[in-house]
């Protein structure tokens, strides 16, 4: 991976720790890494079906999961590789299961749209548009009647807005004040259709209003913007303050899976985006403010890279799973 | 001149882009039906009909599938022919109230004065590796359903000739097209023609087994019937092609002949379609039996991810020969 970015002389201050910044900056290039291998992978054939990359999109997942403490929960799409990796799950065993291997976080029964890791409150990637919502919005009960304390935050996309889910569970969230956190994620592109094509209003947090909660809209290629909206939710909800929504406005850089050929729309396009890419924009931050040398920044980088790569050679020397485990885990 | 052969995909385009043009009622409703690859449908079935058509004709929706169904049904009540698209089979169980409570009801409980001429086209079958939420067959749940038709072609013939008729049935009809099938070819007339409901194929003719079964697994039946013929072993294998209405008679005629009955499908086996079909041969042609009917569908498990796990859920190749064998040792 290239990061590239200009740095000034002098240092410039930052409100957030710099501990947090280089850990958010560190866990979004693995992301990156990660997801950059995705379509060598699918065209080798050792991952079958579909898999949806995520990149343009970290500042979101990091974000908002390092905002939350690991007994929180949190719900993922079917473009969730970056959510569980921000969330803290291992490399290796995503890999594993993104081959089909026995050693995955499924044992391979998954795959890329159905990760999950209940061990830090990954409840899963969900091949169902909006299918994380009543999930989200079931734990986020749970953890209020147990008194745990314990969030419930729900990514899912702008596509997922208009599935009626949204208006069932946003609803009884509200009514009942659960702590939980709708972070819609707009990248633009459901598939290839753009939400003001298929939805109503062109300021989706507007949506918070017909619900009586906080809805804001945050600038999702800032990892401090998203970090800071979900703080904030976050700590209203353990008050008792019940669900926020937050709308982070970002972009798919990829094309819906591995293999869209992104007819419905152009290249220049992207490259606006790129522009603002919140790996790039992070580590400028860091360098500026000496918190971090270009060449620092690159070396970790690369360290995500080789992270990447043993992940991968992990997944390889792994078994395949046992057929006779397709007939294990139907029922407890 | 030799008979064009075309996919599975380009046959039911032609028969949407036909009925389209034939009467403007009929339109098309669906998640990226207009746009999305080479110009409509992950699968390719709505290729170029947003071009032909316009937008008001091939309706590009938000993802609703609850919405998107009910509004057909209501749609096809106040004179419209519908025609939805559900992306994936596995989305059905978002739409099952228009669906089960709306679209099959209406005309019943209204006591005739409605009519839902409604097709929700989508598909099932595992393909690739596409686990639990995109690869399950779901048929015999809507066969369940009084006031559903039920059509599930096998080939691109079937599939052109059974959507004009869903189309211009007066009936809510789901028609499941099956994901391994879209890019498969066959011979399609170039004039025009439909396939009435209930009428069952008899796609290959021997006198030691009745075999009944759909899309993907007819397919693996033949192929297992085509190796058993080797040895002096004759399958005879029938593509019902609707499961609602049923064509019995066929079936029922064949096992009298036979005297044995398998019956294969992908979905899984407990509360499947085979079930049904067993019954009913135990029901009508019972004293014809020489042997239990043996059914080979997919275990009772969700699809699996890894491609060892996928196949070890589906019926083989192996297992249907193997219960074959079995059927004849009575």
């Amino acid at each position: 991976m290239e990061i590239a970015g200009n740095s000034r002389k002098e240092p410039v201050k930052d409100s957030h720790p710099p501990q947090l910044l280089i850990e958010m900056f560190r866990r979004m290039a693995l992301i990156r890494s990660f997801e950059a291998r995705l379509s060598a992978l699918y065209t080798q054939g050792l991952i079958r079906g579909s898999s949806h990359s995520s990149i343009g999109q970290e500042a979101v997942a990091c974000g908002a999961c390092f905002a939350l403490q690991e007994t929180d929960y949190v719900t993922s799409t079917h473009r969730g590789h970056g959510h569980a990796i921000a969330k803290g799950s291992d490399v290796k065993r995503m890999m594993a299961e993104l081959l089909g291997r026995a050693t995955g976080y499924c044992r391979g029964k998954g795959g890329s749209m159905h990760i999950a890791d209940f061990s830090i409150g990954m409840l899963g990637a969900n091949g169902i548009v909006g299918g994380g919502i009543g999930i989200a919005t079931g734990a986020a009960l749970s953890s209020s009647v147990r008194r745990s304390g314990q969030v419930a935050l729900c990514f899912f996309g702008e596509g997922a807005i208009n599935q009626g889910i949204f208006l069932e569970c946003g609803n009884m969230a509200a009514l009942w004040k659960l702590p939980l956190i709708l972070l819609c994620e707009n990248n633009q592109f459901a598939m290839s259709t753009r939400p003001q094509e298929t939805t109503s209003i062109s300021d989706l947090s507007q949506r918070a209003q017909a619900f009586g909660i906080p809805g804001f809209k945050v600038d999702g290629m800032d990892v401090t913007a998203v970090f800071d909206a979900v703080s904030g939710a976050a700590a209203r909800a353990r008050k008792g303050g019940g669900p926020s929504f937050i709308e982070a406005v970002c972009y798919r850089y990829e094309g819906h899976f591995s293999g869209d050929s992104l007819k419905y729309r152009s290249k220049g396009e992207r490259a606006e985006w790129e522009e603002k890419d919140p790996i790039v924009k992070l580590r400028d931050r860091l360098v500026n403010a000496k918190l971090m040398t270009a060449r620092e920044a690159d070396d970790l980088a690369q360290r995500a890279e080789a992270k990447i790569d043993d992940a991968l050679e992990f997944a390889k020397a792994s078994p395949l799973p046992d057929a006779a485990s397709a007939f294990e885990d139907v029922y407890a | 001149m030799p008979e064009r052969s075309i996919t599975y995909s380009v046959a039911l385009n032609e028969a949407l882009r036909e009925e389209m043009r034939r009467d403007e009622n009929v339109f098309v409703m669906g998640e990226e039906v207009a746009v999305w690859g080479e110009g409509g449908g992950v699968f390719g079935v709505t290729k170029d009909l947003a071009g032909e058509f316009g937008e008001g004709r091939v309706r590009n929706t938000a993802i609703s599938e609850e919405g998107i169904v009910a509004i057909g049904v209501c749609a096809a009540v106040t004179g419209m022919r519908p025609v939805v698209e559900l992306m994936y089979g596995d989305f059905l169980p978002l739409a099952m109230e228009p669906l089960v409570n709306q679209a099959a009801k209406l005309r019943y409980m209204f006591g005739g004065q409605a009519r839902v001429p409604l097709v929700l086209r989508t598909n099932m079958g595992a393909a690739g590796g596409k686990a639990a939420q995109h690869s399950q067959s779901l048929e015999s749940w809507i066969m369940h359903v009084p006031g559903i038709k039920l059509a599930l072609p096998s080939t691109p013939y079937d599939a052109k000739g059974l959507l004009k008729t869903a189309i211009r049935d007066n009936n809510p009809v789901v028609f499941l097209e099956h994901k391994l099938l879209y890019f498969t070819k066959g011979p399609v007339p170039e004039e025009e023609y439909t396939i009435p409901f209930g009428q069952a194929v008899v796609r290959r003719s021997g006198r030691d087994i009745t075999v009944v079964a759909m899309q993907a697994m007819l397919f693996r039946c033949l192929k297992v019937a085509d190796k058993l013929s080797q040895e002096g072993i004759e399958l005879e294998v029938i593509d019902p092609r609707t499961l609602v209405p049923l064509d019995e008679e066929t079936i029922i005629a064949s096992v009298k002949r036979t005297n044995r009955l398998l019956i294969c499908h992908e979905a899984a086996e407990r509360g499947g379609w085979a079930g049904e079909i067993g019954m009913l041969v135990v029901e009508k042609a019972f004293d014809h039996l020489d042997a239990p009917i043996v059914r080979v569908c997919g275990k009772n498990v969700p699809i699996p991810y890894s491609a060892t796990l996928e196949d070890a859920v589906i019926p083989s190749e192996e297992e249907l020969t193997a219960a074959a064998r079995q059927l004849l040792k009575w």
